[in-house]
């Protein structure tokens, strides 16, 4: 509970500040956010639910919410658009929580899941499935992915600095080599298997769309497992960001974070890569946003997060289903667009970094 | 084509002789010579061996070919299909090694390459945009790629610069404009019907199958203009690697400089990738290699050029040896074999301590 506010800077709890920083943010503003913030989430699930490839008057939608009577119209809604909004929650979740993670256990405020080989690593195994076993649903081989994207993150993890805090380009660097030697591989799977190709082509834009509930029964336990995981790692987060002596000093076990946090980072990239395909920037971006609210508090940031970054993910995807409707735009390819240019203004706001 | 990039060795050792500023050692400068000329010979040599393996036409056939006394059908085997291809592996294999030695030099990062900073997804994505979009015709498949892939590079160059260009930040702002650009080529894939679609993600990989005489010369002209250049280049280059502070103060035009490196560098990829496909990690694998074998220091383009003609000329035999019912884009093996050796370095990077 103290650790936060030993940080110079940090804007902590009040409770234990004797003089007020001059951006105190009250207590209250920040529970306000956050409710603020599920309501958003509530809005876009609904949305979600409601804005489709078939037009469906809202209350209509709304009556076969909650009154599902069997007809095309309710088939539609439960069996498709419901399912495909859990998704969005579930990946939203996942993919914001480990850009949390990622970017406090790294040290590095540009480490983002997607960057990381996971996508590279789902892809190749999701590959591997199909040509050597000759599966072709999602819910099939959702464990490859999830299993391929997992190893690969490891893997990224130990060359990337195992954590350590390390330069702030080596990790995503680290990531670019093991994606693109597992892509080279896929590429030879993919050029001479068409079954193979047509496969991960569509699953290579990330897309919630075509995912039967199977997927999200599959992702569901994972993420919650996950998020739980690093809900509960925020105090210690707020240690380790003082250093590793300074966090000891103070009664933290960075080595125990590390451990638990790289496995709730593995759980949640994993299971999130795994449902709906590779979707970049979100879990580099929302940390980076809320940030403006809730400061430098992990358990705020950890909150926030995992309420807005399904927010944004869903919104992206119904603004996928109307910018070329009849079309779909995958929610991946939208995320992208919004979430390079962030990025890109992140950038030129740090201070230059050199080796 | 051999003996005048034998040439181009002297041209490096020329301005160090005579450079007053010169500090380096002469018994370094023998070292990167002989270096050279091993590589070249190897090259030949696996170039040689390439052109004479093959079931249609063995080898005494095919020394009869080259030197003048062979059959028609034996001619058309070597001189049309053969050499074609193994002389644009030699060539490509230059134009990356040194495109690469410069892009490491420039961001001071051994992972530093064409494939990092954006410029290959950008020609990526304005290939397969000509290929599926406007229809294919070769030519305009290479303009678009070019085209592409130089405006990416303007855009990257425009976006890191904040009172100059920071290696680092080039790197960085090409990790998210390659990630957006490749969400666009995705995009296209998917729209396409399968087999045209396929044959696009062909063309992605790298191949050296479909060289025709056309992109050798074009290959040439490119290297007899711009290896000098390069050559030249090197010095300033390597001032420049002192930080741009140092470099200032031994009088060096900075951003002027960079700007001429960039062009270089990307003018050459640019033509490898028109001509064969954005073909992986060769320019990434080949400066590392040769520089240490040549133990210099410096940017040592020349030792370079002659390891990545080597490393594509073993990568185009290996994927010709290999017993697969398809042909293996050389893609696939340089990048299976890129990626191993980038993993190997940043593992023992690891090993030694923090980076």
């Amino acid at each position: 509970m103290t650790t936060a506010s030993v940080h110079p800077g940090d804007t902590g709890t009040p409770a234990h500040q004797a003089t007020p920083p001059p951006l105190g943010r009250p207590r209250g503003r920040r529970w306000l956010g956050l409710v603020v913030g599920l309501v958003i989430l509530a809005v876009t699930m609904l949305l979600s639910i409601a804005v489709g490839a078939r037009a469906i008057p809202p209350d209509t939608v709304w009556q076969l919410l909650w009154h599902p009577d069997g007809s095309e119209l309710s088939v539609t809604i439960h069996e498709l658009r419901i399912p495909r909004t859990l998704l969005g929650l579930l990946v939203g979740v996942g993919l914001g929580l480990a850009g949390v993670l990622m970017q406090a256990l790294t040290r590095n405020p540009l480490a983002d899941p997607g960057l990381f080989g996971v996508n590279a690593g789902a892809a190749f195994a999701v590959v591997s499935a199909v040509v050597f076993f000759g599966l072709t649903e999602p819910g099939e081989y959702l464990w490859f992915a999830l299993l391929g994207a997992g190893l690969t993150a490891a893997v990224v993890y130990v060359l990337g600095g195992a954590g350590r805090p390390s330069s702030h380009t080596r990790l995503a660097l680290a990531g670019f080599a093991v994606a693109a030697a597992l892509q080279a591989v896929t590429h030879g799977f993919t050029t001479m298997n068409a079954t193979a190709y047509d496969e991960i082509r569509f699953w290579l834009v990330g897309t919630f769309a075509g995912r039967e509930a199977e997927v999200v029964v599959g992702v569901a336990p994972l993420i919650a497992v996950g998020a739980v995981l690093a809900l509960f790692l925020g105090r210690s987060l707020n240690a380790l960001a003082l250093g590793d002596d300074s966090g000891r000093a103070l009664g933290a076990r960075p080595g125990r974070t590390r451990a638990l946090g790289t496995l709730a980072v593995l759980l949640l990239c994993g299971a999130a890569t795994a449902g709906a395909g590779p979707i970049h920037f979100l879990g580099l971006a929302v940390p980076h946003i809320v940030r403006l609210i809730t400061g430098p508090d992990h358990r705020w940031l950890l909150a926030y997060s995992a309420v807005y970054a399904p927010a944004l993910l869903l919104l992206a995807d119904v603004l996928g289903r109307v910018i070329a409707f009849p079309a779909e735009v995958p929610v991946g390819i939208v995320m992208a667009f919004l979430g390079a240019p962030i990025f890109i203004v992140l950038l030129r706001r740090r201070h230059a970094v050199t080796h | 084509m051999d003996h005048r990039s034998a040439g181009g060795v002297g041209v490096t050792l020329t301005p160090a002789l005579r450079s007053p500023t010169d500090r380096f050692s002469v018994r370094l400068r023998r070292r990167p010579l002989l270096v050279s000329l091993l590589l070249l010979v190897l090259a030949v040599g696996t170039a040689l061996f390439s052109l004479s393996w093959g079931s249609a036409v063995p080898v005494a056939e095919t020394l009869a070919a080259l030197v003048g006394a062979g059959t028609p059908a034996t001619d058309l085997v070597v001189f049309q299909i053969r050499l074609p291809r193994v002389l644009g592996a030699l060539l490509v294999g230059i134009c990356l090694g040194v495109a690469g030695a410069q892009f490491q030099s420039l961001t001071r990062n051994p992972l530093g390459s064409p494939d990092i900073v954006g410029f290959t997804s950008g020609a990526s994505a304005g290939a397969v945009f000509v290929l599926l979009v406007i229809g294919e015709q070769a030519m305009a498949v290479s303009t678009g790629a070019i085209g592409f892939g130089l405006a990416t590079a303007v855009i990257m160059y425009l976006l890191s610069w904040r009172r100059g260009v920071n290696g680092v930040r080039l790197v960085l702002v090409g990790v998210a404009v390659s990630a957006m650009l490749e969400s666009v080529t995705a995009y296209l894939l998917i729209q396409a019907d399968i087999y045209e679609s396929q044959a696009a993600h062909v063309w992605l990989v790298g191949s050296l199958a479909a060289t025709k005489w056309d992109q050798v010369w074009l290959l040439v002209g490119v290297i007899v203009l711009l290896v000098p250049a390069a050559v030249m280049l090197s010095r300033p280059l390597d001032q420049l690697s002192l930080g741009d502070e140092a470099a200032r103060s031994l009088g060096l035009r900075v951003e002027r400089t960079r700007l001429a490196v960039l062009a270089t560098a990307v003018i050459l990829s640019g033509v490898s990738v028109a001509a064969v496909g954005p073909i992986a990690f060769v320019a990434l694998a080949a400066p590392q290699l040769a520089r240490r074998l040549t133990a210099g220091p410096g940017v040592g383009v020349i030792p370079a050029a002659f390891m990545g003609a080597l490393l594509l000329c073993v990568a185009d035999l290996v994927a010709r040896l290999l017993p697969l019912p398809g042909q293996l884009p050389v893609g696939v093996v340089t990048g299976g074999l890129g990626g191993g050796y980038l993993a190997w370095l940043l593992w023992r990077e690891h090993r030694s301590g923090r980076a």
